[in-house]
């Protein structure tokens, strides 16, 4: 099975390391430093937000049956050999459009500063161990790069051992 | 919602119309702030850093060089106290140096003014007073107070010769007398820094001398200030917007320091015809902001114009000729909204200039003369104000403040001349009033500014406590009409009402006095543990006995962290009504809110809810008077108030 990026909401501090770390890796120097030096300051492709108390980080979930590819008029959205879909390095150029925008139910499309361009998550970001960054920022480990199974298993884990076998856990889950 | 204060409703939308931020914008775009930094367990104190520990167990426990969460929470809380100890002190320096100046004749706009405070402070410090001129009595009370922030072996005389002997054992016994105000600071950051002090014990302990070091500096503020503006006594004004004038020159003072207010008050007297002039028929209308408008309110009557959070909003009035700022609580965000509605924001000190504010460097030598200077530009901006549009909401209340511990001695030495004191432990004893309660601190985003306040003293006060107040605190108050004999009538339980008026009534005022006593600015919480050591004292008992607690509901600041601090080592349960940055350690936050209560007698309440909160200070209250054997409210009755 695929491995995802999968989010333990109930250990996001908020800090931001994710955010850092993605748009660090789409710049041209690939360090925070270097980053700051470029001509166009690289950005982030997922969101750290808090709603009504709870932090929620929230990245493309690269869709079966993405809304974003349906809705492309110029074919520049698509899904790539390793099953990611990007509008980037496809058979057509984005227009800006805006359409996969407004179908996009996460609303994790967002657009290029500079250009007329949709920008989003486009796993090209994989460390030597095939790590995304983001994921290999997260400071508490919310963020996970792991098969569904594993993660489900581990939830239900976390729920037996401590609704059902009372061992307390620091995790609640959302 | 984001204030309880309506004046400032009608701002808020003026600001939105300009596209200008409030702190409330500034705060909503900040969010969600770091959960690290909220729980204390960020470390940036060297450069193999910055280490954060997982509160998840699964992360990093220790920073590189070792350092464990219960070490870095603590490192950080113990910097914000030195930080706010180096504010209150540098405050207090001010002053001394102005003095031993005036002393030397270098400074001849800051005479002493309160000769009876000179010689009350040089007798306590072991001043000699007989047959001495002020200038010399001045002289040494002012080099006393400068030495205190040296390198010394004794401890702090504004320590010693203030507190009960009770604390001064305390605080031997746990290490933590300070000698010297800049010295402990100076230790702290040391302390502090990596690789020195890792014992989460020793450093908290650190934290406790060091804000004992800020009490002192806190107390020398408020006597020299008292020695050279005078001492306050009861006044009676206005606050909140309505205050503003449409036709006068409407300066703002913010900031902290009476070394600049005191002297654009004083300039302002003459300067009435200048700026009639100009075409102001009202002249010059002089409006307070956080501490120095306490300051100027206490000693002149001055209008308080609003607190804390909402320092930017009166702007939009597009009254505010000019706001005069020294150092402290200033938004540098003042400059934006200054220069949208044609405010001329002027900066005085050199340690505290703001981008976009107009400098003016101050200079006591010829404090009198800047200030002048300082109301030409005020006027000049009132010249290009002339005739446009100005949106001042109606909204004001009545404010009586000035109470200074002399003030309130002076006050109960009407029921009994010879022994002031004991009409208030009387009645203590007999439970009219049962306990008292020093609201301080500021305001915060995070809270609907004043509502903490506003709930906890209603709850508080219909069983009976006497309120004390000083800072942005009693700010809050006082812009909710607090600060008055009718809201004494209103909300005032049948035992504390019946004392309020009865020295309201011996005094020749023809009501109550104020439910609230303003007692001054944050520094003047000092005069506040003035009236708990005399209380102490008379019982003969020490302070962690009193049925006296203190909350800061709504605290922002270092300053507030290090009174807060200062208020548990002198042995009170004192109420935080926002939690502060130290949950990351367990060990720290249960010596915080349990341990101190052995260790000092005073503890710290966490509680956010305000209900919760003054729920817990009545407990609290009502088991330091159990402690003493006297009857808790549930016996109590109304007794005859002699």
């Amino acid at each position: 099975m695929e491995k995802e990026i999968l989010v333990r909401y109930e250990r996001c501090l908020a800090c931001k390391s994710c955010e850092l770390a993605c748009a660090v890796s789409h710049s041209a120097s690939k360090t925070l430093l270097g980053a700051l030096a470029e001509e166009s300051l690289p950005q982030k492709r997922i969101y750290v937000d808090r709603i009504e108390g709870r932090n929620l980080t929230i990245t493309c979930r690269h869709c079966e049956e993405a809304y974003c590819i349906d809705a492309c008029i110029s074919g520049a959205m698509h899904r790539s050999l390793e099953g990611q879909v990007t509008n980037e390095g496809g058979p057509q150029k984005c227009i800006g459009c805006w359409m996969c925008v407004m179908v996009c139910p996460y609303g994790v499309i967002s657009s290029a500063r500079m250009e007329r361009r949709a920008l989003k998550c486009d796993r090209n970001c994989l460390d030597e161990t095939g790590t995304p960054a983001c994921v290999g920022a997260c400071p508490t480990g919310a963020l996970v790069f792991t098969e569904v199974e594993e993660y489900e298993k581990t939830r239900r884990r976390q729920y037996a051992s401590k609704d059902i076998l009372g061992r307390g856990g620091i995790n609640k889950a959302i | 919602m984001k204030t309880m204060d309506k004046a400032l409703e009608p701002m808020i939308k003026i600001f939105a119309q300009n596209e200008l931020e409030t702190p409330w914008d500034r705060y909503a775009a900040q969010l969600p702030q770091c959960g690290f930094g909220e729980l204390g367990s960020c470390c940036r104190n060297c450069i193999q850093g910055p280490c954060r520990i997982d509160p998840f167990g699964d992360g990093p426990q220790r920073g590189v060089c070792g350092a464990g969460v219960d070490t870095i929470v603590t490192r950080n809380l113990v910097r914000a106290i030195a930080a706010g100890t180096a504010s209150h002190s540098g405050h207090a320096k001010h002053l001394a140096h102005v003095l031993k100046r005036w002393a030397a004749g270098n400074t001849p706009d800051y005479p002493v003014q309160d000769e009876g405070k000179l010689k009350a402070v040089a007798a306590r410090l072991g001043v000699a007073i007989e047959g001495r001129s002020t200038r010399e009595i001045a002289g040494d009370v002012a080099a006393l107070a400068l030495a205190e922030f040296s390198e010394r072996e004794e401890a702090l005389a504004w320590v010693a010769t203030t507190v009960t002997p009770g604390r001064v054992e305390t605080m031997a016994r746990l290490g933590a007398v300070p000698t010297g105000i800049d010295s402990v600071i100076s230790e702290i950051m040391h302390r502090t820094t990596m690789g020195v002090d890792a014992d989460p014990v020793n450093l908290l302990l650190a934290g406790v001398k060091c804000a004992i070091a800020d009490y002192a500096g806190c107390h020398i503020g408020t006597d020299l200030a008292d020695i050279l503006f005078g001492t306050p006594k009861p006044v009676v004004t206005e606050v909140n917007l309505g205050a503003l004038k449409e036709n006068a020159v409407n300066v703002a003072l913010h900031g902290h320091n009476p070394v600049l207010s005191d002297l654009v008050v004083q300039a302002a007297n003459d300067m009435q015809d200048a700026a009639r002039g100009a075409g102001a028929v009202e002249g010059i209308n002089l409006v307070g902001i956080c501490c120095t408008g306490n300051e100027v309110l206490m000693r002149h009557g001055i209008p308080p114009l609003t607190h804390s959070i909402s320092q930017e909003l009166p702007l939009a009035t597009g009254a505010v000729d000019a706001m005069v700022v020294d150092y402290q609580c200033i938004f540098p965000a003042l400059a934006d909204a200054a220069a949208c509605f044609g405010t001329t924001l002027i900066s005085t000190m050199s340690i505290a200039k703001i981008p976009g504010a107009t400098a003016i460097e101050f200079d006591e030598t010829k404090g009198l003369e800047k200030a002048r200077e300082i109301l030409l530009l005020a006027i000049e901006a009132y010249k290009r104000r002339q005739g446009k549009p100005v949106n001042i909401p109606a909204t004001k209340s009545k404010v009586i403040a000035g109470f200074s511990t002399e003030t309130i001695v002076g006050a109960l030495s009407k029921l009994n001349a010879d022994d002031p004191l004991q009409p208030l432990i009387d009645n203590i004893v007999n439970g009219n009033i049962q306990g008292v309660v020093l609201f301080a601190g500021c305001n915060n985003v995070k809270v609907t500014q004043d509502r903490n306040y506003l709930v906890m003293i209603k709850e508080l006060v219909k069983r009976d406590i006497l309120i004390l107040a000083t800072g942005c605190g009693a700010g809050a108050f006082a812009r909710h009409g607090l600060l008055t004999p009718e809201a004494t009538l209103e909300y005032a339980g049948p035992g504390l009402k019946a004392v309020l008026k009865a020295i309201g009534e011996a005094n020749g005022l023809g009501g109550p006095l104020p439910l609230v006593l303003h007692m001054g600015s944050c520094v003047d919480n000092s005069r506040a543990v003035d009236v708990a050591v005399a209380l102490a004292n008379k019982l003969g008992v020490d302070l962690d006995k009193l049925p006296v607690a203190a909350s800061a509901p709504e605290f922002m600041t270092e300053k507030a962290i290090a009174i807060g601090t200062w208020a548990i080592a002198s042995g009170l349960p004192t109420h935080l009504g926002l939690v502060p940055p130290v949950l990351g350690s367990s060990l720290v936050t249960r010596i915080l809110t349990a341990d101190a209560r052995d260790l000092l007698g005073g503890y710290f309440i966490v509680e956010t809810d305000p209900i919760l909160a003054a729920e817990k200070l009545f407990s609290a209250i009502q088991e330091r008077r159990r402690g003493l054997g006297l009857p808790v409210q549930e016996a109590a009755c109304t007794r005859e108030v002699d």
